[in-house]
């Protein structure tokens, strides 16, 4: 199929508008549908972003479509208790209501995170030093855990000694400020 | 007012070109969202929560003020005329949204405008660093440590498996976006970048226009940044960053290098040819006048123009836009009326050029 615009180029994107029940469909190439895309954002004020798309890709996850199609089926309706939004406003919307809701909609948002930071589900960047706590601390921990790992694998045992050391220094320090928090 | 007065105003230090490859990269800019733990997110926040975000960044700033950043002035956008907003989001100092959407929306501006905090945009709070040329360490260490001292008073929205907790998913996580504005013009002419694009996306990297999303590629000017939020130190998303841009310059040097070697006198005429049309033109579109301009600018960068300043693509593209238009001319205009504005601006701004050599 040829491009309706410039009657050129082939056809790659294919749409259908309806609007008050008025059906029309557009045949555009790549190149006049990004001119035509252009006058539609402009018309509508506000810039055509990742985030816009979001909601379409919320609604095609596999595991809420059937929800819905069965209006006898009683639904337990996912709620954020702190800001009262539902999973199907966020699905629409694409923004979250509050801290609390990532927790409400955990479950639901894994998939979706790993999905928009290909693949990643868990922040490894900086903490806040305040409210951070011993985060910072655990996650030295962590790192020293395995570098030590890699030394054993290595047979490097001198360094692997005194990584152990180190990490008990810390793995201490842990507990009393654990208990000092208490 | 004058032009020169105005120009001198209107221009923020990111404009200028001065910082390092600035013959290439034009501006860097880090972004980092964060909310406040007790408050509601701005989509769904009442108006006193919206009220108490402003007052605790008003706080913040009273108490002790961030030393390196001298006097910061806050604006709140319902104190501003439209055409105040929008010249503020042409010279990227507010995004599009905090513009138009926000109702309680506030922004924290430093003197020499490299820093802009933003206040109920989508997040409570979005740190903005624009600094001049390719200086993307440099503006993400200025965040962060803005960053930390906003933190000294507000308990952030933090997860300890998922990070900084933002209102749009996709910002989860370190809540960075790093972007660093290019200018291509042998990458361009070249045909490489219709090569190019596909292959940085596929690195977990964005090319867009000028103007943010979706938008073509204006002038030649191209922005690249972050998609990936989540599961990438800060360091390393702007190293990943970083890297890829270092190619795009060496790639945009060799495609000018290989220009100049095979089509050396096709390239010099248009570029004189686009210098002709902004001296002498009476009406513009916005469209030619970024063409044009890229071109001059490559002119001066490959030296076949050598009395025009540096900067005067930097500067006229900012200042041709309709809201500073408007503002030089003191009241709206028509897009036929900015048309005509635009090429007087700028054949006003090419002579201040001659007398500033002559003189």
């Amino acid at each position: 199929m040829i491009c309706q615009e410039c009657n050129q180029r082939p056809a790659t994107l294919h749409f259908t508008k309806v609007v008050n029940g008025e059906k029309a469909e557009f045949h555009l190439c790549e190149k006049c549908a990004q001119e035509k895309g252009e006058m539609f954002m402009l018309g509508s004020g506000s810039g055509f972003s990742i985030n816009n798309l979001l909601a379409g890709l919320l609604n095609i996850q596999p595991a809420f479509q059937g929800s819905g199609q069965d209006p006898f089926q009683q639904e337990k309706v996912l709620q954020c208790e702190q800001c009262s939004l539902t999973f199907q406003q966020f699905i629409k919307v694409g923004r979250f209501g509050c801290a609390s809701c990532y927790e409400t909609f955990k479950d639901q948002l894994n998939p979706i995170l790993r999905r928009l930071h290909s693949g990643n589900s868990s922040h490894s960047g900086k903490i806040p030093a305040r409210i951070g706590g011993t985060i910072h601390l655990r996650r030295n921990i962590d790192d020293l855990k395995n570098h030590l790992k890699e030394m054993i694998s290595k047979e490097e045992f001198e360094r692997a000694a005194e990584l152990r050391d180190e990490i008990r220094k810390l793995e201490r320090q842990l507990n009393a400020d654990q208990k000092g928090g208490e | 007012m004058s032009l020169e007065r105005f120009i001198n105003q209107a221009i923020s230090s990111w404009m200028s070109a001065e910082g390092p490859d600035s013959d290439i990269v034009l501006s860097s800019r880090i972004r980092l969202a964060r909310n406040i733990k007790q408050y509601k997110f701005p989509t769904l926040f009442s108006n006193e929560e919206a009220e108490a975000v402003i007052e605790k960044i008003k706080a913040r700033v009273e108490h002790s003020s961030f030393s390196k950043l001298g006097e910061m002035e806050l604006l709140l956008m319902h104190n501003l005329q439209p055409l105040q907003k929008r010249v503020l989001m042409e010279k990227h100092l507010i995004s599009p949204h905090l513009a138009e959407n926000s109702t309680h929306g506030a922004c924290l501006l430093s003197e020499n405008e490299e820093v802009s905090i933003m206040i109920n945009e989508e997040d409570h709070i979005r740190i903005q660093c624009l600094f001049p040329g390719f200086q993307l360490s440099e503006a993400l260490n200025m965040a962060n440590e803005i960053d930390d001292w906003l933190e000294e008073e507000a308990d952030y929205a933090f997860d300890e498996d998922i990070g900084f907790l933002t209102s749009c998913p996709t910002n989860v996580g370190t809540g960075l976006r790093a972007s660093v504005m290019m200018h291509l013009p042998g990458l361009v002419l070249t045909q490489q970048m219709n090569r190019i694009i596909p292959a940085i996306n596929q690195l977990g990297l964005v090319v867009r226009g000028i103007y943010g999303e979706g938008s073509e590629a204006l002038g030649n000017i191209f922005q690249v940044s972050n998609q990936i939020t989540l599961g990438k130190s800060e360091e390393d998303i702007a190293e990943d960053l970083k890297s890829v841009v270092s190619q795009l310059i060496s790639q945009e040097r060799s495609a000018r290098e290989a220009l100049a070697k095979t089509s050396n006198i096709q390239l010099e005429d248009r570029v004189f040819r686009s210098y002709g049309v902004l001296s002498n033109s009476r009406i513009i579109e916005s469209k030619e006048a970024a063409q044009c301009l890229s071109d001059v600018r490559l002119g001066i960068d490959m030296k076949y123009i050598k009395n025009i300043s540096k900067n005067i693509l930097n500067e006229l593209m900012i200042l041709t836009q309709p809201g500073f238009l408007q503002q030089y001319a003191g009241g709206q205009l028509r897009p036929h009326e900015r048309d005509i504005r635009r090429a007087s601006l700028i054949r006003e701004r090419l002579k201040m050029e001659d007398q500033e050599l002559g003189g």
